[in-house]
């Protein structure tokens, strides 16, 4: 299977509220927030870390299996990238978003 | 129930500012008849400061950011503040007279991905619009602006206060905006200046006006709906908070002071001396802003109207005091249905003895 890279987006404007990250994409104003675990993966988003990787990430924190972590996953960052929200790169992508988006 | 909605009452609930309404400059090159602010630099925020405050509201969870003035393009450094807040990732949006805009100023604003730039349009007829800005030939230039932004492909609104110099320009204007492709906004309120002055109030359009102004479709919607007569109050509207001034959001001035709102001049602390979030946290003035629910109110709390007023705590403030009404929105729930509120009686020595029944039965 070909590897995935992802990527935050710059074009977006994200806090964290309350263990939530809220989303909103500069492009078309979609509004999303995020639940735990895809918070965890748009925070693992930076471009050098492949989704393979961040997947094992969740499934060490979150105890879930590994298939259906990777369904949910892919799911989570194809409905993502169709807003632009996240870049997607079958290569590490260089220029990721500016500031990790830390927890308050 | 709306995603933005659930946001905002959970800010509410954990106590975040989740929006904060930033001036970074008071000067400006129109010079507004209805202007609530002193022009003159009394020592603006640096470039370094305002971006060490911009780094604090990211620290305390600050999602929706406006930048406002004054005239925000005054300031040489606004696009790179812009940048420096969309790298932080706020969400923003922008108050401006767009008289300063040109292409390059919008290409940048959409290249930043500004979410909403908001410009004060009073007529559609330069004679009237340039009359209340003082500035010769800002219609022109500030229209045009808006086909520079609008070209870039960003989400303009049109912002048309009404005073008694242009009460009768709203339908001009919203054709305006119609044929530029923005979004039109119609505010009918004309505040005191920040000193105390209230001698601008005199611009406040007539009950008369106002009423027709609350009685158009184009401006309201559905006028039976919008003009309805106001339900009872029930536990949760007495329970309710007047707005979300000092509990989900702050305005911070240019010269660094926090208030609960820019329209609410209550002085809560100053970033250039504490941190921000120690003010949120600990400021005894958001703290007793806090502490008002409806029922708390001795006079509003008595009013039929109490459950759907627009009662702007700061402007009762401005009044005297937080707690009490605010004539300006005891006029306007008054224009909109016709039922005087308890405020009105009380000064008409009419003393509603049983203000929450709005029609009482004949017989006991």
């Amino acid at each position: 299977m070909t590897e995935r890279y992802i990527a935050r987006s710059s074009a977006i404007a994200a806090r964290m509220l309350g263990g939530e990250m809220m989303i909103m994409s500069a492009v078309d104003s979609t509004f999303f927030t995020l639940n735990e675990v895809a918070t965890i993966i748009w925070q693992s988003a930076d471009g050098r870390t492949s989704l393979s990787e961040i997947i094992e990430k969740v499934c060490r924190e979150f105890e879930v299996e590994p298939d259906s972590a990777r369904r949910d996953a892919e799911q989570f960052v194809d409905e993502l990238s169709r807003h632009g929200i996240l870049l997607i790169s079958d290569k590490p992508i260089d220029n990721p978003s500016t500031r990790p988006t830390e927890a308050l | 129930m709306s995603l933005m909605y659930e946001m905002n009452q959970k800010a509410l609930e954990l106590g975040v500012p989740i929006s904060v309404h930033l001036d970074v400059t008071y000067r400006c090159n129109e010079r507004c008849v209805h202007c609530y602010l002193d022009h003159d630099d009394h020592g603006e925020m640096t470039t370094a400061e305002i971006k060490g405050v911009l780094e604090q509201l990211a620290d305390a969870g600050v999602f929706f950011l406006t930048f406002s003035g004054g005239e925000v393009f005054m300031r040489r450094d606004f696009l790179e503040l812009v940048e420096y807040a969309r790298q932080l990732q706020f969400n923003v949006k922008v108050k401006t007279n767009a008289v300063m805009i040109r292409e390059h100023e919008a290409q940048r604003l959409r290249a930043l991905g500004v979410e909403q730039i908001q410009i004060s349009v009073y007529s559609h007829r330069p004679e009237i619009h340039d009359a209340i800005t003082k500035l010769p030939g800002s219609l022109k230039r500030t229209i045009k602006a808006i086909r520079f932004l609008k070209s870039q492909g960003l989400k303009v609104t049109i912002a048309n206060v009404l005073m008694t110099a242009n009460m009768f320009e709203h339908a001009g204007v919203q054709a305006l905006a119609k044929e530029l492709g923005v979004t039109y906004t119609l505010d009918p309120t004309i505040t005191p200046k920040m000193d105390g002055d209230t001698s601008i109030l005199k611009l406040r359009i007539p009950g008369k006006e106002l009423n027709q102004v609350f009685h158009t479709e184009a401006l309201v919607g559905n006028v039976p709906e919008f003009c309805a007569p106001p339900p009872p109050p029930g536990e949760d509207e007495m329970e309710s908070y007047p707005c979300s001034a000092g509990h989900t959001a702050c305005y911070i001035s240019p010269y660094g002071d926090v208030f609960p709102c820019v329209q609410f001049p209550l002085p809560s602390g100053n970033v250039r001396r504490q941190n921000f979030l120690d003010i949120w946290r600990n400021s005894s003035q958001l703290a007793d802003v806090r502490s008002i629910r409806a029922k708390d109110l001795p006079v509003c709390s008595t009013c039929s109207h109490v459950g759907s007023c627009t009662r702007c705590p700061g402007l009762a403030f401005m009044e005297g005091n937080m707690r009490g009404p605010s004539s300006a929105d005891c006029e306007k729930s008054f224009q909109r249905t016709g039922i005087p509120s308890a405020n009105m009686l009380r000064k008409n020595g009419l003393v509603s003895t049983a203000p929450l029944v709005q029609i009482q039965p004949l017989t006991a």
